[in-house]
């Protein structure tokens, strides 16, 4: 098992609030929109940088999300930043018609996604976004996993052309992946070379994949680990190539079992190779207040659940 | 002006018979609102936009306009077709298997003319707003206009717009409600009451004008006065009165002719109302 270590832990929304100063600078035709949330999604040094460049909407997504696509129609290349929820539920509709149909230039950039909002509860937890977005034509689906991978999304995003949706999130958790790394949208990362099953794994959950690494490792298992961080498109070729190696697969996501990249595994495998899957993520439901650890650990998504996972879909695959 | 007073009403009248025969050929689509629009649409396309019909998404240095009630698709097809956008035989395919002409407009199928789907309601007010606001970051001076049904400022996202464009100035947008009065399932007085709209918008802080949608006198004063109160710090409302179904007798002034075709009797009977005064598609 490859060893990654870190030296600090940072929010994922910081790398965004980072990434988009960046983007900023090198694009003039980058603007960004905040529906009362600034501090939230870190955009201050964005604002303060230019401000000319910064709207501020207040508590009206729907109105936010209208507007970034009327400004994509100026040559603007408009960030929208609020909350997961607030991102897509909330303003489904206007993201179908006057953004994913209407084929606009918007990121429209989500943060507190997840149960590791924490003690705000289920009204802010949203777990069914991935799913939501990733059903609309057109629409790139992106969930970075550190604080580097996502800044480093962020500038991604600002150089291609059409919708993007970009989840992240609030806690801090450890900063592990390459602070220069080129982020190529749609490019699956090989975390670790494996042989005897597959774990597949987006955003906060990487990093509980190689703590789950680890552990088999320990048991005489040698665990291959993917990142997906673009769940849509999905690299394809790499899951499969994976899973031709090793037979089985866990996915693992800060999301619902229906509807996330565990589904996305799971349509592409049933059509192209049939394999033994194991889902880790949250089994139909809704969360509810408590740290963010306490969550992870009451809904399943901790390394010991990967671990068992694996372990299970092994001796499925009669390994 | 460009044209006269008359010349403006004949093309009106023509694209009335386009907006019927559409409706007609493929018994669907919405001719109410539809003709009750086309003389404001003919005076915003032939005398008061300053707009290139070779389109670019883009619209830099020129006016734009944003069809937010995309249910009256009809009326906006048929003036982009006579002001050359697309060839006006291709009105023909309305609502037909492949057409770029879609029942609601859409960018999805190139059509030139078209900048924003619209059809679910009360999006296109923060739309013209974001192109508006582009504008001014692009130092083009340039207008933004944009037209919304009266039952459309149900929606509540029209409110969050309101609220946001005159607290930031956004003074080169012209909005236009189409105050008929109607929606689907009545009179808007007894479905859900807008009660005084020039008392709303001018509390969230509009410069609001008013004018007479079925009079080409009355919308072109109203859109050059527009035109003079842009860039003095307030955007721009246009309430518009106009009858449903204008032009065509036993269409106007009602609801249900909101989203019915007429049958090839009932076409006889409009098109008989209607001369031709540009040729048929």
């Amino acid at each position: 098992m490859k060893k990654y270590t870190y030296t600090e832990k940072k929010d994922t929304r910081s790398g965004f609030g980072a990434g988009l100063l960046e983007a900023g600078k090198k694009n003039p035709e980058v603007v960004a929109l905040c529906a009362d949330l600034v501090g939230s999604l870190k955009m201050d040094a964005f604002i303060k940088e230019f401000p000319e460049r910064f709207f501020q909407v207040g508590i009206a997504e729907a109105n936010m999300i209208g507007i970034a696509a009327g400004l994509t129609i100026g040559g603007k290349i408009p960030f929208t930043g609020t909350f997961a929820n607030f991102s897509t539920g909330r303003v489904y509709d206007q993201i179908r018609q006057s953004v994913a149909y209407s084929d606009k230039n918007v990121k429209i950039c989500a943060s507190h996604a997840g149960l590791t909002l924490g003690e705000d509860g289920a009204t802010h937890q949203i777990l069914e976004d991935i799913g939501l977005m990733k059903m609309l034509p057109g629409m790139t689906v992106i969930n970075p996993c550190d604080y580097n991978q996502t800044k480093a999304a962020t500038m991604a995003i600002a150089e291609h052309h059409g919708p993007v949706y970009l989840r992240f999130g609030r806690p801090v958790i450890p900063v592990f992946t390459d602070p220069d790394q080129k982020f190529e949208i749609g490019k699956a990362w090989m975390v670790n070379e494996g042989k005897d099953v597959t774990i597949i794994a987006t955003g906060h959950m990487v990093w509980k994949a190689i703590e789950a690494g680890e552990k088999l490792a320990d048991l005489g298992i040698d665990a291959e680990i993917i990142n997906i961080h673009t769940i849509k498109p999905l690299d394809e070729e790499a899951v499969l190539k994976s899973v031709r190696k090793t037979g089985c697969v866990v996915t693992c996501e800060e999301h619902n079992k229906f509807g996330g990249l565990g589904e996305s595994i799971a349509r592409l495998l049933v059509t192209e190779l049939p394999t033994p899957q194991e889902f880790v993520a949250v089994n139909d439901s809704f969360g509810e207040s408590g740290t963010p650890d306490q969550l992870m650990t009451k809904y399943g998504l901790d390394s010991i659940n990967i671990v068992e996972a694996a372990q299970k879909v092994m001796k499925r695959a009669g390994k | 002006m460009k044209h006269t007073i008359n010349e403006l009403e004949d093309i009106a009248t023509q694209v009335r018979r386009d907006i019927v025969r559409m409706v007609h050929a493929c018994q669907s689509g919405h001719p109410g609102g539809s003709l009750g629009c086309a003389d404001f649409l003919t005076a915003l396309y032939f005398e008061v936009m300053k707009h290139n019909p070779n389109f670019s998404m883009d619209g830099k240095g020129e006016d734009l306009f944003f069809l937010s009630n995309g249910h009256i698709s009809p009326v906006f097809y048929s003036v982009l077709a006579r002001s050359g956008y697309f060839e006006v035989s291709e009105l023909a395919t309305f609502r037909k298997l492949n057409s770029r002409l879609q029942g609601h407009p859409t960018t999805h199928e190139g059509l030139p003319g078209v900048r924003i789907a619209s059809g679910s309601l009360g999006q296109g007010m923060s739309v013209a707003i974001g192109a508006a606001l582009a504008k001014k970051l692009n130092k083009d001076n340039s207008i933004v206009y944009s037209l919304h049904g009266d039952g459309e400022l149900q929606e509540g996202q029209n409110w969050e717009a309101a609220m946001f464009a005159p607290f930031n100035k956004v003074d080169n947008l012209i909005a236009t409600v189409d105050y008929n009065g109607q929606q689907i399932d009545g009179p808007t007085e007894k479905v859900l009451s807008l009660d005084s709209l020039q008392a709303k918008f001018e509390a969230f802080g509009w410069q609001v004008i008013t004018s007479d949608g079925n009079d080409m006198d009355s919308i072109i004063k109203a859109l050059l006065l527009a035109r003079s109160l842009t860039g003095k710090g307030k955007p721009i409302m246009n309430l518009m009165s106009t009858q449903m179904g204008y032009g065509v007798d036993f269409m106007m002034g009602s609801h249900k002719w909101h989203g019915v075709a007429p049958n090839d009797e009932q076409l006889a009977n409009a098109l008989s109302q209607l001369s031709a005064t540009l040729q048929d598609y």
